[in-house]
């Protein structure tokens, strides 16, 4: 069973453990101005959004490619980045829509989100759950529960 | 080590950024951030140096744990000699802007001398320079943050900075970092502007690398992290409610003084109180507060983010004020609140929102203006035009005077002294609810006995963040003690002392000290640091520290006879609540405590006593 990253917005308090935990998991040490997850504040509105790839099924990103260093992981569904391949073009960074593709100038090559081969350590980190790992084919099962249950009470009610 | 080893000096007079390594030998003896810079400073600085003159210094520093995943390991604090108290100054604050100085690869910053005109310090990972702040002098720190942002087309980048308040002088003006968090008490802030410095910007992209045993530092601060999570304060009251948990807690106890600390119960703190920050509002439906927040690596969430009504008197027509932004916390929600007798939530969200923007630590300024309204009232201030009506529970004044002091107006001019000057200006001494000048925070000690013996002796003034003996005498952490007995307090509080000067000089929160003990500390930063900590070696840590600030408060000038209270808190009973009758039994508690820290009977570190903290 495949698990997506779901993210729920207004659980999110602005700690950025996630993005210590993403760097830390994948440059070796904290340094969250190159984690795959970042977390936006919305300060007029008082609110806080992490965001990161969705893993899209036919990827801008992997099909821009021109040397074809991006490839999907079979079990996680991962969009995943060759670092042996990629040769610093940028040209996914263009083609991506939701700009969670980015160039590393520290290595020359482009990171993205790979769900860390399927525990990702950003929703082990997230204090609050704000940020789960669930079946990628139910991510709207909380919603549809709470919905259920409000109408239920209010058909009752009447 | 999780040190990054390497401090810049900035001379603002010279206009010079020059990187200099990090004195390990301190760093083993003070760990990092209060300890540490303090050492820096004591070092550095003459201890009857000119707080506001070129030869003082003021330092900003982080600890080892901060910019690392500890829970609160974002903090930063600010170290100079404070122009209310002429004593060492330490404020300490939280957002993401400490951990943005760690990632660019620095512990600390020491800015000496005065600048000529106007500048603002960016810096870019291991590039710094001074640059004119011409254009942003006068601003407020929100427009501050979003001019630097602008200005180098980076909104990544994290902004510490003075608003008008410490440009014009204020003398408990602050440094707010990220909007809404500062390094609120003490004047350093008033410092700041007296360099003309006007902000600090830095983005810091190299991250930090410098763990001692990074696997045995995530077992350290994952098994830490459960320990806020199951406690009913870190993991449940603080999220929901911040600290305003405590308004309505504190008034049952008969510890919330109230109009300039003649009363110590608030008849409006349930209207004040957190729990009315949650309820929806009669006029447009929609509860003050939006959501709670943390500052950087926060797994307790503690932080208020309040909105106004838009209609209220105070915003009608200022929609610069009708986002959301930092909203009460208890000391504010007290001191603008209780203090001036005000129970109207939304002008006092409003005042504080005012207090972020122009740089200016609510605490002091409510507490000051609870003490003109009392001179008002007695007559002192007639020949004084004060503007409003200013009276006791006067939500008005209170918008009004927020505004002119924010401003330097009239007579917020007056207002921008602080109680103890303004007080002494008008024949009134005795009505400046301070000690060593600075203005109590909020909890009585008539009611909580052990506080007041925590503020008579606190190195930078009254202040609750220098032994916070109330976990131990209203919360029952780590153990429950009698708040109206004065047996075991003078112990209890140097135990917390010493303890909170660890905390703070590790660089995480002393919020999480409602959960943690040195016990929980001392594993992480034994697994992230150079050295062997242990449970001892931080509380030695911690009573060194606060020794060497000791040390230098009497050297400046300071001496036991200002380990006091004033006299209404010694003389004049509680007249309601458990404490009805009592009042502040310091001279039973301080001999006690000069002798457990191993002082004389005048209040001096002994010679053995400086020879085992090696000071």
């Amino acid at each position: 069973m495949q698990r997506s990253l779901v993210v729920d917005p207004k659980k999110c308090t602005g700690c950025m453990q996630c993005e210590m935990a993403c760097s830390l998991e994948n440059e070796g040490f904290v340094v969250p101005s190159r984690s795959r997850i970042r977390v936006f504040a919305f300060h007029d509105e008082g609110r806080y959004a992490p965001f990161t790839c969705t893993q899209c099924s036919e990827a801008w990103c992997l099909h821009a490619c021109p040397v074809n260093a991006i490839t999907i992981d079979a079990s996680t569904g991962a969009k995943v980045i060759l670092d042996t391949v990629c040769v610093g073009c940028r040209v996914c960074t263009i083609a991506c829509p939701f700009g969670t593709i980015n160039y590393a100038s520290n290595s020359g090559k482009v990171i993205k989100c790979d769900l860390c081969g399927g525990e990702p350590a950003c929703a082990h980190a997230c204090p609050t759950g704000a940020i789960t790992y669930q079946d990628a084919d139910q991510t709207g099962l909380d919603r549809m529960r709470r919905w259920a249950g409000e109408s239920l009470s209010s058909a009752t009610a009447q | 080590m999780a040190w990054q080893k390497k401090i810049l000096r900035v001379n603002l007079t010279e206009g010079t950024c020059t990187p200099e390594p990090l004195n390990m030998e301190w760093a083993a003896e003070y760990l990092g951030q209060r300890g540490l810079a303090t050492k820096y400073y004591v070092e550095e600085c003459d201890p009857q140096v000119d707080p506001l003159s070129p030869a003082s210094k003021l330092i900003m520093a982080t600890g080892p744990l901060t910019g690392t995943d500890a829970s609160t390991g974002g903090r930063y604090s600010v170290i100079t000699k404070g122009p209310l108290t002429g004593a060492i100054a330490c404020s300490n604050s939280g957002g993401y802007f400490g951990a943005e100085m760690k990632f660019a690869g620095w512990d600390m910053i020491i800015f000496e001398g005065k600048a000529d005109s106007p500048v603002y310090l960016f810096i870019e990972n291991d590039e710094a320079e001074l640059l004119s702040a011409d254009e942003i002098w006068g601003k407020t720190t929100w427009d501050t943050e979003e001019w630097v942002h602008t200005r180098h087309q980076d909104p990544q980048i994290r902004v510490s900075s003075i608003g008008p308040a410490g440009e014009n002088g204020v003398m408990y003006a602050c440094i707010v970092n990220d909007l809404h968090r500062a390094a609120g008490r003490s004047g350093v802030g008033t410092v700041m502007g007296s360099k003309n410095l006007k902000a600090v910007a830095i983005r810091g992209t190299l991250g930090l690398n410098t763990i001692k045993d990074p696997a045995r530092f995530m077992e350290a601060t994952t098994a830490a992290k459960k320990v806020l999570v199951d406690n009913a304060v870190t993991g449940q009251g603080l999220p929901t409610y911040g600290t305003q948990v405590l308004m309505n807690v504190i008034n049952e106890i008969g510890a919330l003084w109230t109009r300039n600390h003649r009363d110590v119960q608030f008849e409006g703190a349930g209207k004040i109180s957190g729990e009315a920050m949650h309820e929806p509002r009669a006029t447009d439906g929609k509860p003050n507060l939006v959501t709670n927040a943390a500052c950087f690596a926060c797994t307790i969430a503690c932080g208020r983010i309040s909105q106004l009504d838009k209609n209220h008197f105070t915003v009608q027509n200022k929609p610069e004020y009708w986002g959301a932004s930092g909203g009460l916390e208890y000391e504010n929600a007290w001191s603008l609140g209780a203090a001036t007798g005000t129970d109207d939530l939304e002008a006092l969200t409003y005042a504080n929102f005012l207090c972020n923007a122009y740089g200016m630590d609510p605490i002091s300024f409510g507490t000051t203006l609870a003490a003109a309204m009392e001179l008002n009232e007695i007559g002192a201030l007639d020949d004084v035009d004060t503007g409003d009506d200013m009276v006791f529970g006067s939500a008005q004044a209170l918008a009004s005077l927020v505004e002119s002091t924010c401003k330097s107006e009239g007579f917020g001019v007056e207002l921008g002294l602080g109680s103890k000057r303004l007080c002494e200006k008008y024949g009134h001494p005795e009505l400046s609810m301070s000690v060593k000048g600075q203005e109590f925070p909020a909890y009585d000690s008539r009611g909580i006995q052990g506080m007041g013996l925590a503020y008579a002796t606190s190195n930078r003034g009254a202040c609750h963040l220098r032994g916070y003996t109330v976990a131990s005498e209203v919360l029952g952490i780590p153990v429950k003690t009698d708040p109206l007995a004065t047996e075991g307090k003078a112990g209890l509080v140097k135990a917390f002392q010493d303890a909170t000067a660890a905390f703070d000089s590790a660089g995480i929160c002393i919020f999480t000290s409602f959960a943690w003990t040195l016990d929980d500390v001392a594993p992480q930063v034994d697994a992230a640091c150079e050295g062997t900590w242990t449970l001892d070696s931080l509380a030695e840590l911690g009573e060194r520290v606060w020794n060497l600030e000791r040390d230098f408060n009497l050297k400046a000038g300071l001496s036991g006879k200002d380990d006091t209270l004033p006299k209404r808190i010694l003389t004049e009973p509680a007249k309601t609540g458990p404490a009805k009758g009592m009042v502040s039994k310091l001279g039973e508690m301080l001999p006690e405590y000069y002798q457990l820290r191993g002082w004389s009977e005048d209040g001096v570190p002994t010679d053995e006593t400086r020879k085992r903290l090696g000071l």
